[in-house]
């Protein structure tokens, strides 16, 4: 069936919420207002204001309250509106969440599954628009995930709610709108909260990417086809662990990439994927691998500068190019 | 500033109050006291590292407070940990040996002074961000409200932690969804170095609490009877419905705030002042006048609770180090506990 990327997560959750009484939902807006990205409207109506929680303006404390909620026995889903606002509650997620099963010689688990906007690309300026993805997947304790396509806005959320660990959820908020075909079985979108995955086949260089600079990277892969160039595309989908084995396959057989990030290229992801690709595959390398990142500036408002800053399908096409020489 | 502050009287003692009681207090407060006396011991012998926040002089809060909690309630904690923990049932040879550093440690030695814990006693920690156990307290009573489990979540933090931001969230959520937490400040003037009153604007902590329609009262944090008697209320009136209950304990540390602290912020006087109010002597002393307690039944449980150190000491000296292939356990659940 054709759905949306924001329904496709609707659907999860009702799922979570009428297959586990233990699971709820506890965010900013997420019960009468139906979800800043209307994520979770009409949940309210059908699971009542007990496990769609709306919570004061106060992320520390809610967020610090799935972390205690998960350790009392329930599976508490906790909305942040944005990954921006996540840093008032950045304490209770890495002192505490990250690390209360170390901490403690593994005598509890922290089952609490985090879902947050990120991203820029509809001129909400500097305090609205970051990816700091990378900071998260730096923290030993928790899991990143970054569903990039409707399938796997689908899939994660089962998995991640299995999981006894902390799992923090990216969700680009370009993605949201994002329409396609959702396939009617599980077979079709379940998956695993371990791997990356190829999104295209190619021969000749590797983009790897993540979230919202997906489909950025697979339109370049188009205009690249167009061509000749034969581009293979590796959606990195777990940011934390990563699934370097996947990264070294593709160049084993690509022998060149570029990784596409909307992060800022100092401290990025792409420059922890770049480091991994140096240490394991240099020998397989025909080229230095290149980033696509954005500029280091704070995101602007101005819709052209805007875009100006962040990977765009050109710059990441002529990156391609760059890596194969052409 | 003075010993003496204002203090509600406290109401009737709890029916519960058996006639064993008050050794049994005086009994827990010398088992903290002498563990804590042997920690700054084996931390001068480099035998415990990292930081070593004792407790010396607030034994009253720890035994007024833990013998008024069910076996089933759920304790959060601060760094100035050990008594809870000790009065709580974690055993002083597992908290031994986790200042040691050992594999046997309550927390296999991963966590040291500032994080014990130990799940089948509902001891959540052990917190070491100034605040940052006061939000995992509300998630707790949020789960057992959620449950319908009869638990409420007693959530120790210091005075300090009362300028942080997740104090005022922490007790707004809870106040706003009614929630079963017992906010329990021990109050001992001091943040670190920084006195009460250069700290906070408003210095009257149970207005603090009062400002969100939290019922709160404080007592005597150097007297465990007066401790017991108002943590008892709250915790019935907590366990009967209608929400959190804040209770500040106004005591004193007789020691700096760590080892590493010079303490030089505080007038000898001031401390001397405060040590003549101790909570062990003066209660003692009450015991005898009362014909409860007698010399020699005094010294038999100092030489209890010195018994009970000595072997914890032998038990962590002998326990094994984990070994460093096990440096990467328990970061994530292991596959076969999924």
């Amino acid at each position: 069936m054709k759905t949306s990327y924001r329904e496709a997560l609707r659907l999860a959750l009702r799922e979570a919420l009428i297959a586990d009484p233990r699971v709820f939902l506890m965010g900013e807006d997420v019960g009468r207002y139906g979800g800043t990205y209307a994520v979770s409207k009409g949940l309210l109506d059908e699971f009542g204001p007990e496990r769609i929680r709306d919570t004061p303006l106060s992320e520390l404390g809610f967020v610090g309250a799935g972390v205690g909620a998960a350790l009392g026995g329930l599976r508490p889903i906790v909305e942040v509106m944005t990954v921006n606002f996540s840093l008032l509650a950045l304490d209770q997620i890495v002192n505490s969440a990250a690390l209360l099963r170390h901490m403690s010689g593994g005598q509890f688990s922290v089952p609490l599954v985090l879902r947050m906007a990120t991203g820029a690309g509809r001129q909400l300026a500097a305090q609205h628009s970051h990816s700091l993805e990378n900071w998260y997947a730096h923290i030993p304790g928790i899991r990143v995930l970054a569903p990039a396509t409707i399938a796997d806005a689908r899939g994660m959320l089962a998995p991640a709610l299995a999981d006894p660990d902390p799992v923090v959820i990216f969700e680009h908020a370009q993605l949201y709108n994002l329409e396609g075909e959702l396939p009617a079985s599980p077979d079709g979108w379940a998956c695993d909260i371990a791997h990356a995955a190829v999104r295209r086949e190619g021969s000749q260089a590797t983009l790897i990417t993540y979230g919202g600079c997906l489909p950025k990277a697979l339109q370049a892969a188009e205009q690249l086809a167009a061509d000749g160039i034969e581009v293979e595309v590796l959606d990195l989908r777990v940011l934390r662990p990563l699934d370097t084995d996947a990264i070294a396959a593709s160049l084993a057989k690509t022998h060149r990439a570029v990784v596409v990030d909307e992060g800022w290229k100092s401290g990025s992801l792409a420059a922890e994927v770049v480091a991994r690709i140096v240490e394991r595959c240099f020998y397989d390398l025909d080229a230095p691998p290149l980033r696509v990142c954005s500029a280091e500036v704070p995101i602007p408002y101005a819709k052209h500068m805007e875009a100006a800053a962040l990977p765009q399908p050109e710059r990441i096409a002529a990156a391609v190019r760059e890596v194969l020489g052409v | 500033m003075s010993p003496r502050r204002k203090q509600e009287t406290p109401a009737a003692a709890p029916a519960a109050d058996d006639s064993a009681l008050p050794l049994r207090l005086l009994a827990d407060m010398l088992r903290i006291r002498r563990l804590e006396e042997k920690c700054a011991e084996l931390y001068g012998a480099g035998k415990i590292r990292g930081f070593l926040h004792l407790y010396i002089g607030e034994e009253a809060c720890a035994a007024g407070t833990m013998h008024a909690l069910a076996a089933d309630d759920n304790v959060v904690a601060t760094y100035r940990e050990h008594g809870h923990a000790l009065l709580r049932g974690v055993p002083m040879n597992a908290i031994m040996a986790e200042m040691f550093g050992k594999a046997a440690g309550c927390s296999r030695g991963r966590g040291g002074s500032m994080h014990l814990f130990d799940a089948a006693r509902r001891f959540y920690g052990g917190q070491a961000i100034v605040g940052g156990g006061l939000p995992l307290a509300v998630g707790l009573a949020l789960a057992d409200r959620m449950r319908k489990l009869p638990r409420i979540t007693a959530c120790v933090f210091g005075e300090g932690a009362m300028a942080e931001g997740a104090f005022h969230e922490s007790i707004n959520l809870a106040a706003l969804w009614q929630l079963p937490v017992l906010f329990c400040c021990e109050n001992n003037l001091y943040a670190m170095g920084t006195a009460l009153a250069r700290s906070e604007s408003q210095t009257d902590l149970c207005a603090k609490a009062a400002a969100y329609k939290v019922r709160a009262r404080a007592a005597d944090g150097m007297d465990v009877r007066a401790v017991h008697a108002a943590v008892g209320d709250a915790v019935a009136a907590v366990r009967a419905g209608g929400g959190p209950f804040f209770v500040e304990l106004q005591t004193y540390r007789f020691r700096a705030h760590s080892m590493f602290d010079p303490d030089l912020y505080r007038d000898k006087a001031e401390i001397e002042a405060w040590k003549q109010r101790g909570p062990i002597h003066t209660f003692s002393a009450q015991l005898k006048a009362e014909g409860r307690l007698d010399e020699a039944a005094f010294l038999r449980l100092d030489a209890a609770a010195q018994a009970e150190v000595d072997a914890a000491v032998a038990f962590a000296e002998a326990a094994p180090w984990e070994p460093v292939a096990d440096l990467l356990r328990d970061v994530h659940t292991p596959e076969a506990a999924r």
